[in-house]
């Protein structure tokens, strides 16, 4: 029984497009001037970020404070938390503060995992980033915002659609979360990257892989720009970033080798220069906005689905109807 | 305490497909009459079976006034007070007129009022959204134990319950014919049919 | 001395008979023997086995006794079957000089429950640098003659050949701990369609094969002899056979874990599964079995390394590796070799006992089952059937990966030349 979001891999088709589906309906309200909604009053969500990420942070925060939650960010980061035994003892804390949910960004992978299989907490885990492993709220955005672009309407899937996912996919955690999300919606997934930046064992995972961008281009419903850090260039990933970008980086005129309809994604932040271009990045069809966003009702639809207590794959409901709910109808 | 023994009842039907058509001729009519003419009335249907009352009411109104009447629908489901008791559910979609509720007389209608659980939710929802000049609220059966100090302005039938028993709407719309139907909560739960036509007991 | 007679032994597998122990020898053995002793033990059922001689185990003493120490290691080393065993020299401080290795070895002595054989460190602090004092450990009163930096590996191959070559001196070893480091930088288990999906650090195998490569052309090249310690993939296997093949006088041990146990488990992302080198796949496990089954090789030694709770209560990254195993070693044998059929009790006493111990040059250990040899005896019961649970283990840490598993057999006795260390399962306090 999962209460948690750990995993896209976790998540069924069914699981998945009720996720988009309460966000496309969440995301009606972003858009009214009174933006709060009562779900979550009384209830405790605890941001704990033993990694910096101020964009994945504020999103959260935002989504939670729009649905009313009591919010306890807890920065583990540089304090004397971030040594890896206290994770336990971290858990303990906010156990012991009540905390409804615990969103968590972890240097380690599988942190989220260990949270959510401990017996340390009680509440939701619901993982924001972890090492190298998954990053599930950024590619539940990613799928929200493609079928936006490509198949618009609730209960619609991207069946037929091919996406491209172009860069670091071995230190990537949006590569993993989104090649098994856009798998399960239908989707084809082609990753294109050098040799260096593919894990191994990859001919086992759901996609095709390129090491040629200017090929893939012209074939795809959407291309998503990984980012790339420089300093991978010393551990000869690549040998500079001068041929990384000439090979594999998105400029105007790969740009021009999409077709019409195809949009540009990126889960940011974004290194101009290196993956993508000022030009592109800039460009109308680049979706980097639109995905911000579209990430806060992504959110929003996962903490009220986990909080009101859907399980997503493999389990039902905790709560059997009691008397009690009986009453309260 | 334990129920009698007696097997549950099967439902039985209250209203039909003639009685809920001649209930919503005849809350049109008393909305034109009270509303004086129904000048500023916005239509707002609560989801699921508020929203084909409320359908039926706009097309009612039309053929008295001559006008279209603004109508939208709402989901509360953001609003309810039972988040911990009930699972999360899917949305449904919330759609409010374009020219907005601000200085409306804004009806909300629903097919079954009980608690006024759901009421008080789609009050809170309407505070969010604007501030109309009143609101008024119409139901197809009022079937008693209020749970907070709310009250239907225009009621299809009064219906007496006992806790122990469950009225179930049914309409075209979603479920292929018009009826209400009372039995027992026993019995509703335990006929898989009639949980298929009616996953959530009204209100 | 406490006398004993033990009745219908299945010595080696075979048909029963009954063993009398006197004066730490087996003064006599054959059927229905005519002779009194202080103890009789009724061994229907169960196997007789030379005293097991583990070639890896870390006793943590000195320096983390909140792990293990020699007392609680050879406690549980006797619970296991064991009747010696060798400490690894990563202690705090390092076991690289006489004086820590005569420690080691005097703290052993005086446990009373196993054999304690230091390990030396080849380099000072086990930094790979500086050769330590290697003569100097094999003079003193421990007799150090196995060498490792074992938790490291000698990657400079400078000093690995050096150490090769000035350890003939003594009959001394290396046991190399096969890791290339660069390679494995960062690294959190085996490198393979697992790691890539749970996005951890991968090890990949050739990490461990190109040093094996390297080591058994070294040791060839200078004529010394070189021992392969925890050997996990079926590409080791393949340089070992070869290797051997030419004569070379390479040996090489395998983990039980390594025998049973696979990176599929990683999934649940839980430390007690982190251990190094890694659990690898279904394909490495079954090389190795094929491998121990026909000699390849040459012995089953634990890697026991236990590890306090707080060090595996945590995320996979920050986790200690390691494995407890001393008490579990002989039931995953059987469950792998023995009830596979790849293996019989004779081979389990080869693998387990007379090798090590060869290997070890270890005197007075791995000897035959007969009469006027030191008596060290385990008797094992492989009917025994039971669900592991460490929380009663003799070892001070429980990071065991079989907690929850059923596995066959039981250590009924041991005796550590002639005096019983453990009878009906049991401890004997001393
Ligand atoms: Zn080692």
């Amino acid at each position: 029984m999962k209460r948690h979001l750990v995993s896209t891999a976790d998540l069924g088709r069914d699981d998945a497009l009720l996720i988009l589906d309460t966000a496309e309906e969440l995301s009606q309200f972003s858009g009214r001037a009174v933006k709060k909604l009562p779900t979550l009053r009384g209830r405790t969500v605890v941001n704990l970020f033993f990694e910096d990420s101020t964009r994945t942070k504020t999103s959260f925060e935002v989504a939670e404070k729009r649905l009313s939650a009591d919010v306890i960010n807890f920065s583990a980061k540089g304090s004397s938390v971030s040594k890896g035994e206290s994770l336990k003892d971290t858990a303990l804390t906010l156990q012991a503060m009540g905390a409804d949910a615990v969103v968590i960004r972890h240097h380690a992978s599988g942190a989220p995992a260990r949270l959510a299989g401990s017996d340390w907490l009680h509440g939701s885990v619901i993982n924001a980033g972890d090492g190298t492993h998954e990053h599930p709220t950024q590619a539940l955005l990613d799928a929200f915002t493609l079928r936006r672009h490509l198949n618009p309407g609730p209960g619609h899937d991207l069946a037929g659609r091919r996406v491209a996912i172009v860069g670091d996919v071995l230190h990537s955690r949006v590569a993993r979360s989104n090649v098994h999300l856009l798998t399960t919606l239908g989707a084809e997934v082609v990753f294109v990257a050098p040799p260096t930046l593919l894990p191994i064992g990859i001919e086992t995972w759901p996609c095709r892989v390129s090491y040629d961008l200017d090929s893939v281009l012209p074939e795809v419903d959407a291309v998503m720009m990984l980012r790339v850090q420089r300093e991978r260039m010393n551990a000869a990933f690549f040998p500079t970033e001068r041929e990384y970008s000439r090979r594999y980086g998105l400029d105007g005129t790969r740009l021009a080798k999409l077709p019409e309809h195809a949009v540009v994604m990126h889960p940011g932040p974004m290194v101009r220069g290196m993956e993508i271009t000022a030009e592109v990045a800039d460009s109308p069809r680049c979706t980097v906005v639109e995905q911000v966003a579209n990430g806060v009702s992504v959110r929003m639809a996962v903490l009220y689905l986990l909080l009101g207590g859907a399980v997503f794959a493999d389990g039902h409901a905790d709560a059997p109807r009691t008397e009690l709910q009986e009453a309260a109808q | 305490m334990t129920t009698p023994s007696s097997p549950p009842r099967a439902p039985h039907q209250v209203l039909d497909a003639t009685d809920i058509a001649r209930v919503v001729t005849r809350i049109a009519h008393e909305i034109v009459e009270r509303a004086k003419g129904a000048e500023d009335v916005v239509l707002l249907g609560i989801h699921t079976r508020g929203v084909h009352l409320a359908r039926r009411l706009r097309a009612k109104l039309a053929q008295i006034t001559g006008r279209d009447i603004p109508f939208g629908t709402l989901d509360i489901t953001m609003y309810r007070d039972d988040l911990r008791l009930k699972p999360a559910r899917a949305l449904e979609h919330t759609e409010i007129p374009a020219e907005g509720i601000d200085g409306k007389l804004v009806i909300l209608v629903d097919d079954v009022l009980f608690s006024g659980r759901t009421i008080r939710a789609a009050l809170d929802a309407l505070n969010d959204i604007g501030r109309p000049r009143a609101v008024r609220l119409a139901v197809l059966v009022d079937r008693g134990h209020r749970e907070l100090p709310i009250r239907a302005d225009y009621v299809g039938k009064n219906l007496p319950t006992s806790l122990r028993e469950a009225v179930q709407v049914r309409l075209s719309e979603s479920d292929g014919l018009d009826a209400v139907l009372l039995g027992d909560r026993d019995y509703a739960a335990r006929s898989s049919q009639a949980l298929a036509a009616d996953p959530e007991l009204p209100e | 001395m406490t006398t004993y007679l033990i009745r219908n032994a299945q010595i080696l597998g075979g048909a029963p008979q009954d063993i009398h122990i006197v004066d730490g020898v087996f003064a006599a053995i054959g059927e229905d023997l005519d002779v009194q002793a202080d103890i009789d033990i009724d061994a229907h059922g169960l196997v007789a086995l030379p005293g097991l001689v583990d070639l890896h185990t870390h006793l943590r003493e000195p320096g983390r006794e909140d792990a293990e120490t020699v007392l609680t290691g050879t406690r549980a080393a006797a619970m296991g079957g064991y009747t010696a065993v060798h400490a690894m020299a990563n202690t705090f401080p390092v076991a690289d000089s006489a004086g820590v290795v005569e420690q080691v070895w005097r703290l052993g002595r005086e446990s009373g429950y196993c054999d304690v054989q230091p390990v030396g460190a080849v380099t000072v602090g086990l930094e790979g640098k500086q050769l330590a004092e290697l003569g100097a450990m094999h003079d003193s009163a421990a007799g150090v003659r196995v060498f490792s930096d074992d938790g490291k590996c000698v990657d400079d191959a400078v000093i690995m050949r050096r150490a090769l070559e000035y350890v003939k001196a003594f009959d001394g070893v290396i046991a190399q701990h096969a890791q290339e480091p660069r390679l494995t930088a960062g690294a959190q288990m085996n490198e393979g369609r697992v790691s890539g999906e749970l996005g951890l650090g991968g090890w990949p195998a050739v990490a461990e094969e190109s040093i094996i490569a390297r080591d058994v052309l070294l040791a060839a090249h200078v004529g010394s002899r070189v021992h392969i310690c925890h050997l996990s993939t079926a590409g080791s296997v393949e340089i070992v056979r070869w290797a051997k093949a030419k004569g070379w006088d390479v040996t090489a041990e395998v983990t039980p874990h390594h025998l049973l146990l696979t990176d599929e488990l990683v999934r649940s992302y839980d430390p007690v599964y982190k251990v190094n080198p890694p659990l690898r796949t279904a394909a490495d496990v079954e090389a190795l079995r094929q491998a121990l089954a026909d000699g390849t090789i040459d012995a089953v030694a634990t890697d026991h390394a236990p590890h306090p709770a707080e060090d595996k209560d945590c995320e996979w990254a920050a986790a200690a590796m390691g494995m407890v195993g001393l008490e579990t070693a002989l039931s995953v044998v059987q469950q792998t070799m023995v009830d596979t059929g790849l293996l019989n009790w004779e081979g389990v006493a080869d693998r387990m006992s007379h090798r090590p111990a060869r290997i070890g040059r270890l005197a007075g250990h791995g000897r035959p089952v007969s009469v006027g040899e030191p008596a060290n005896l385990v008797l094992f019961d492989p009917a025994y059937r039971g669900v592991v649970n460490p929380d009663t283990f003799a070892t001070r840490s429980r990071n065991s990966p079989y907690r929850g598993m059923d596995l066959p057999g039981r250590v009924h006795a041991t005796f550590l030349r002639g005096e019983a260390t453990v009878l009906a399962g049991e401890l004997v306090e001393r």
